[in-house]
């Protein structure tokens, strides 16, 4: 059963800098458990794109509907109040501290209880935490400093950060980046996975088109800040405007 | 209303101000925008070339030849001095947590001050003046002294050639390639170790150039590397650290302000400054012209995970605990008066130990908290006539306060700028202490803040701050392993994942800021008590220094480690003292070898120690 409307509906996005367009009318919408993929060039304004909905930007038009309601322009905080996790490129884990208590941190901040100033931290949640680390494998390592993780395990670590708050939305840019090729399967196959047990949607960023056309359920492309097209993986593998992009044409030059 | 010949002579002077200030501080930021390092010891390298020069130039014919070889001389030894420098201590640090490599040049500070005391002695050494350098030339119809001409003329000049070695050779190239992105041009490679220990050796030329020029105004005397050190970071901060133009800019700024100031508002100089460098700050947190710093470390140093004191930490504190609970049977009055000032160290040094380990702010300033704690009870006993009770709450409110209102413009800034703005505000508070008589009684004090009767003897007062300091320091450590302590630390590890998943980063700051200084400020209350009167000295930057010395010695990494730098560093001293004439000397080669040795600090080489020797 798929629930009413669009997790995430964006609407006539827009964001200049120094009057160069970095994202230009942009339209789009991910549905609960559905896989969007948005790729482009480099330049083609995906960060800003992702920047904007996880509210580290203000866009100069338009609007970010999540659930129906504005989230335009919140702090980043208030949007991950509402709903929305995300992952970084280069991963941002808490180093000084072991994999649990990072899933405890995300935990605390979720129920409220970080300004709390007697009882130890670690007594708090742990059992939640371990159930987050057990869907990404990671419970064998809860006690491990995650400043010594290997990246892999970083990125699933930071996985079950983004999901601690039962996100009904979830925003990973460039999730597969500095991953070793044949880790990258398997932690978009576990996204998947997850995202479809919990109706998470799912909206990522990818340079890897071997990860984007496997796992992708819909794939926009991005060019110049401009959404040029939006489809299935064989409808984008088909569309003349994403090739003339990619490979490049007479008439379409700095394609990658 | 001063004159047009007023005015003329102290745009002149502010120019030769600048000057001096420029030649200083631009050795400073070139050092800091290729190698990061926070050089501490800059001012002292500006001393040693006042010495040096002094040397030098007394031997020499007096006439300006004879000044000029001089100085070509001295710049040309603090050259040798800052490579040896470079390739002695800093080169082996340079991939140590930043704060230890503050620590180093701070054991640097330490040591030449002891140096230049044993060669020159401690008299201010002034230079014979022959007549060219007495010399006036009449401005409208006010007198400035010649010399002072040529030092700002000297000012285009160096600015220029500076430029000119920065933008048109290919060393300028490298060391401007090397400040934009280090990796990248070691990537590209270029020897970096040869091109650090150049930018150092001709920063340290340029300190003791500064060094030199000061000897015909004034003379060369120990006090003056805090001073000049204190000056040069406000004017690369002012002008954005790494920012060559910015450091003219900025000279030009507080020169004119220092010789306006001296004539529009007498009473408040030492402030001045100071205001404008926060107003600064706070307008643009990067300073005048420079830039915001590059992305999050991706990894940043990685952290020793902080686990729960081991069972057997607990019982040795345990141990310490009831031991310093019955010191008062077998001390002496003196060696319980030591460790009453232990104690309060303690508190003092976990205070900072909090914001700037844990909280990642590290401050240059942590005595301002102390000392306004200090004062706030002094006035308390002098103004209200109020019992030790009251004056003792006073004192951590007070600091809590000030520590608030001004923590919300602190907490918008981060890293060097940060500490920079915690030291405005000491040096602030400092200004107002000093040159405020009518309230503080300036260099005199407030006397008479002698503890309630039942605390009088140094039994009863040791054992009332043992309860309050201890209290005090389990309370921060409890603080710290609660949920507040560990989003602090979270904040401090990934600002942005702090972010991500909800955490209030300002607030949080400012209440850790707020925190610290309340606990700061109970030191500072006690210690007024103990001590029966407060001074301007508690706030001064030795003091706040004192307490970064604490807590890097001891180790930002562990919890312990403020507690256990505290009193290494306040036995150290008083061994030291009784023993040596020359403690600074033992102590800043003591850090230095440390830091060298134990980077983690002495609880986390001891605690690294003992990980090794546990079975796995």
């Amino acid at each position: 059963m798929k629930p009413p409307g669009p997790v995430l509906a964006v609407a006539g996005l827009a964001k200049s800098f120094g009057g160069v367009a970095a994202v230009a009318e942009v339209t789009f919408a991910v549905a609960s458990g559905e896989m969007l993929a948005l790729i482009g060039p480099n330049g083609a304004g995906k960060s800003t794109c992702f920047n904007i909905l996880s509210g580290q930007l203000r866009p100069d038009r338009g609007e970010v509907l999540l659930g129906g309601e504005t989230i335009t322009g919140l702090p980043p905080r208030a949007i991950w109040r509402r709903g929305v996790g995300r992952t970084f490129q280069i991963t941002a884990t808490f180093a000084s501290m072991t994999v649990r208590e990072n899933v405890q941190m995300a935990l605390l901040s979720h129920h409220r209880r970080l300004w709390r100033f007697l009882r130890p931290a670690r007594s708090h949640f742990a059992d939640e935490a371990d159930a987050l680390l057990a869907p990404v494998g990671m419970e064998d390592q809860a006690e491990r400093c995650a400043g010594e993780l290997a990246y892999g395990d970083l990125k699933r670590l930071e996985l079950a950060l983004a999901l601690a708050h039962a996100p009904r939305l979830l925003l990973m840019d460039e999730p597969t980046a500095g991953m070793a090729p044949s880790e990258r399967g398997g932690l978009m196959a576990l996204t998947r996975r997850l995202a479809a047990e919990r109706d998470i949607a799912v909206l990522f960023t990818e340079h890897d088109m071997d990860v984007v056309f496997g796992v992708a359920d819909r794939i926009l492309v991005l060019d110049r800040g401009r959404l040029i097209a939006e489809g299935s993986g064989a409808e984008i593998r088909a569309d003349a405007n994403v090739r003339a992009v990619y490979l490049g044409s007479g008439a379409t030059s700095g394609g990658h | 209303m001063p004159g047009a010949d007023q005015i003329l002579v102290a745009l002149l002077t502010g120019l030769a101000d600048a000057a001096a200030l420029f030649f200083v501080a631009s050795g400073l930021t070139v050092i800091f925008g290729v190698t990061r390092v926070v050089n501490f010891a800059h001012g002292s390298l500006t001393m040693l070339g006042a010495y040096c020069g002094w040397s030098l130039i007394s031997r020499l014919p007096p006439t300006p030849l004879g000044f000029t070889l001089g100085a070509l001389a001295t710049m040309l030894v603090l050259a040798v001095i800052g490579a040896m420098m470079e390739i002695g201590l800093l080169r082996r640090v340079y991939r140590a947590p930043e704060l230890f490599q503050l620590l180093a040049t701070f054991g640097v500070v330490l040591m030449a001050e002891d140096i230049v005391q044993a060669l020159w002695g401690v008299e201010d050494l002034a230079l014979r003046r022959p007549p060219w350098l007495r010399a006036f030339v009449l401005v409208g119809g006010a007198r400035f002294p010649r010399f002072d001409l040529f030092v700002i003329v000297l000012f285009p000049l160096i600015f220029l050639f500076l430029w000119l070695l920065f933008t048109r050779t290919r060393w300028g190239r490298l060391v401007r390639a090397a400040t934009e992105d280090r990796d990248m041009v070691a990537a590209l490679g270029v020897d970096q170790r040869l091109l650090f220990t150049s930018v150092f050796a001709l920063g340290a030329a340029l300190a003791g150039l500064g060094g030199v020029l000061a000897l015909p105004d004034a003379s060369a005397n120990l006090g003056m590397d805090l001073t000049t050190v204190t000056d040069a970071f406000v004017v690369v901060v002012v002008g954005g650290l790494g920012s060559l133009s910015g450091a003219a800019l900025a000279s030009l700024l507080i020169g004119f302000l220092q010789a306006f100031g001296i004539m529009l508002v007498p009473k408040a100089t030492l402030a001045l400054v100071f205001v404008v460098m926060a107003v600064v700050l706070v307008l643009r947190p990067n300073g005048l012209l420079g830039r915001p710093p590059g992305r999050e470390r991706a990894s940043g140093e990685t952290q020793a995970v902080v686990r729960p004191a081991p069972r057997a930490l607990g019982l040795l504190g345990l141990g310490t605990l009831i031991l310093a609970l019955l010191a008062p049977f077998f001390l002496g009055p003196y060696a319980l008066a030591i460790a009453t000032e232990m104690l309060i160290a303690m508190l003092f040094a976990a205070s900072l130990h909090f914001m700037m380990g844990p909280g990642g702010m590290a401050s240059f300033g942590h005595a301002a908290w102390f000392g306004i704690g200090a004062y706030a009870s002094a006035f308390a006993v002098r103004l209200l006539a109020a019992p030790m009770p009251l004056g003792l709450l006073v004192a951590p409110v007070a600091a809590a306060v000030m520590a608030a209102l001004f923590g919300s413009f602190v907490v918008r800034l981060s890293g060097v700028y940060l500490a920079m703005l915690t030291l405005a505000f000491a040096e602030i508070a400092w200004a107002i202490a000093f040159q405020w008589v009518n309230v503080t009684g300036g260099d005199n004090g407030i006397l008479g803040v002698w503890p309630a009767s039942a605390f009088a003897g140094p039994r009863a007062f040791y054992w009332l701050t043992l309860l309050l300091t201890t209290l005090g320091t389990l309370w921060l450590r409890r603080i710290l392993a609660a949920p507040f302590g560990y989003a602090l630390r979270g904040v401090r590890d990934s600002r942005r994942r702090a972010e991500a998943i909800g955490v209030a980063v300002m607030p949080l700051q400012l209440t850790a800021f707020t925190l610290a200084g309340a606990a700061a400020g109970l030191a500072g209350g006690l210690y007024a008590y103990g001590k029966g009167s407060v001074f301007p000295t508690y706030i001064s930057l030795g003091h706040s220094v004192d307490a970064l010395l604490m807590v890097l010695l001891g180790g930002v990494g562990t919890i312990s480690g403020p507690i256990v730098g505290a009193l290494a560093y306040t036995g150290l001293y008083d061994v030291l003292l009784s023993v040596t004439g020359l403690w600074r000397l033992v102590l800043g080669a003591a850090i230095i070898l440390l830091v060298l040795v134990f980077p983690e600090g002495i609880a986390g080489g001891v605690f690294r120690l003992w990980q090794r020797m546990r079975p796995a």
